[in-house]
């Protein structure tokens, strides 16, 4: 079976919008009949995937592959960079700015939510080149 | 399948497509030049109607020759109707009027809403059950929706049945008493701001058997209302509900009435469906309780109002001065008829194949035939978009021919002189057309 790929442009600079690359993804992954846990877990690191994008790297791009025994998302952009992935992914930490804050943003649960949901998460990042994030959800057969 | 009350009026129809893209279930097709209601996937919302140009797709209420075929008729009147009227200051006057049409009784929803709030009550300081947050069951149109495409949220719904189906049990069983006859020689009939609670009446989400015998529409009922209206100077009082359940008829009202708890209150189908995917993920976990409702301001904005749904809010509330906060306590014996007798089902009707893997075959199809469709959106083919009618080919609902662009490679492989191009409307031409420029 070949593998399903969605490509989802996440526009930067517009928090308002964001979270809508994860609802488009949601509606397909319930109209091909996967377990409601995994479309769940796959839209919550979708969805944190695309406020970090939104927040710290002026947008990007996320990539959804399906087939029968995985989800696999990929976030890519072409933002700063992280500079200490081991503290990003300290629950609570956060360099998001007032803006963010004020929309209930910049708890520091991006990264930790993203680790939590899924079962696996790859970090690559580089500093002033950008950062992809790739999630892995198993489908139980 | 199931019975909807919307309907198009074929002979008003001209397949104009601006219905198509307003329905948020991609439900409508336009096929033969007139628009067709996939019938799995209707939710009743009610959008179609509002924008029709023709007026050509409309809801139907039962026709008030029913109260014929009863020997008592009882009256239910939703909230909403009595924002309908300008300076009125007495529901009574209402309700007195209900009589003079043909009703024999007036149970009022508010007062089955009061009723169901009192029962929220006391759950809550029971520490409630159920998932959290708590999603209101009041509007018909909302839990069709979370059956087709937010299952995982069923378990959030509250486990009661509509306010008019509570009055509806309710009132019949005081007509039982009342008058000797038999339940079946009484006729139930709510009368409702929406095209949802026609199809409810009849067809209900949490209920085995329907209560009600039917419903009318408000705007069928309000112009008989108006003259014997002018003639009550001196109403017997029939009021039975207090701010508190008149209140539900607008947005807000439901959580008002809870007396509590971190409520959400959400209307317009749009904005409930955003809250719906949020509630989903888990990102409104600190509200204790979420209403919904499919027309804006709640059912003062459903399609069977006459007044605006702004105006009719100011309304109410001026009706509700001097009023009681609330006048009905919910009996411990009646807890057990404020629940639902079955339990709501997803209804999979986005579901492309039982079969997962046939799904992803299919889904893989949709996305290949989609990559060559213009991305235009323009609804030649009778489908809200290019990505619906991907779908409805590998579906077999359409074939790919119906593409006007598809039609445009075809004549220009046939067309032995003159450009193909001209044959098409303007947005549809490959060659920039500066007549818009030239005024």
């Amino acid at each position: 079976m070949e593998t399903i790929k969605l490509v989802y442009p996440v526009e930067g600079g517009d928090l308002i919008e964001a979270g809508e690359a994860s609802s488009q993804m949601k509606l397909t992954l319930k109209k091909l009949g996967l377990p409601q846990d995994v479309i769940r877990r796959a839209s919550i690191c979708m969805y944190e995937g695309e406020i970090n994008m939104v927040i710290h790297a002026d947008g990007g791009e996320a990539t959804v592959e399906v087939d029968m025994d995985q989800i696999v998302i990929r976030m890519t952009d072409h933002g700063p960079g992280i500079p200490d992935v081991e503290q990003a992914m300290k629950e609570g930490f956060s360099t998001a700015g007032p803006a963010a804050r004020e929309l209930g943003f910049g708890a520091g649960m991006g990264l930790p939510n993203m680790k939590r949901y899924s079962d696996e998460l790859h970090v690559e990042t580089q500093l002033g080149k950008g950062t992809t994030v790739t999630v892995r959800i198993r489908i139980p057969q | 399948m199931m019975k909807h009350s919307v309907v198009l009026d074929e002979q008003r129809c001209r397949g104009c497509t601006s219905c198509i893209k307003s329905c948020p279930t991609e439900a409508i097709r336009v096929r033969g030049r007139k628009a067709t209601i996939l019938a799995d996937r209707c939710i009743d919302c009610g959008r179609c109607i509002h924008i029709c140009p023709h007026k050509a797709i409309r809801s139907v209420g039962d026709n008030l020759s029913r109260l014929q075929d009863f020997s008592y008729c009882i009256a239910l009147p939703e909230p909403a109707l009595y924002g309908q009227f300008h300076r009125l200051d007495d529901v009574d006057i209402i309700l007195n009027a209900l009589l003079k049409i043909g009703f024999d009784k007036v149970w009022e929803v508010a007062k089955a809403s009061e009723l169901l709030a009192d029962r929220a009550r006391q759950e809550m300081k029971h520490g409630g059950h159920g998932a959290r947050p708590q999603i209101s069951s009041a509007c018909p149109t909302v839990l069709r929706l979370i059956r087709m495409r937010f299952p995982k949220l069923i378990d959030h719904v509250a486990p009661t049945i509509l306010p008019m189906e509570l009055a509806a049990i309710l009132a019949r069983r005081e007509a039982v008493a009342e008058t000797g006859l038999a339940p079946e020689k009484i006729g139930v009939f709510a009368i409702v701001p929406c095209s949802s609670k026609v199809t409810a009446a009849t067809t209900p989400e949490g209920l085995q058997k329907p209560v009600l015998d039917g419903a009318f529409a408000i705007r069928d009922i309000y112009l008989r209302l108006l003259s014997p209206m002018k003639d009550i100077t001196d109403p017997e009082a029939l009021s039975t509900a207090g701010i508190l359940g008149i209140g539900t008829a607008a947005s807000g009202g439901e959580g008002t009435a809870r007396l509590g708890g971190r409520c959400v209150s959400v209307d317009g189908i749009s904005n409930v469906i955003q809250v719906l995917e949020a509630l989903e993920d888990g990102r409104l976990d600190e509200a204790d309780f979420v209403e919904l409702f499919a027309c804006t301001q709640g059912c003062l904005g459903g399609c069977f109002n006459v007044e605006n749904p702004y105006a009719a809010r100011m309304q109410i509330k001026d009706l509700m001065k001097g009023l009681p906060v609330s006048r009905n306590r919910c009996r411990e014996g009646d807890q057990a008829l404020m629940l639902r007798d079955k339990e709501l089902q997803y209804l999979p009707s986005f579901l492309l194949d039982q079969d997962r893997e046939q799904a992803m075959a299919k889904q893989l199809k949709i996305q290949e035939l989609e990559a060559h469709l213009p991305g235009l959106h323009c609804g030649s083919c009778g489908a809200p978009s290019c990505h619906a009618f991907a779908e409805d080919v590998v579906m077999g609902r359409a074939s790919e021919g119906d593409c006007i662009f598809k039609v445009r490679a075809k004549m220009r492989s046939i067309a032995a002189e003159g450009d193909p191009d001209s044959y098409l409307p303007a947005p549809f031409r490959h060659r920039a057309d500066d007549t818009v420029h030239k005024g």
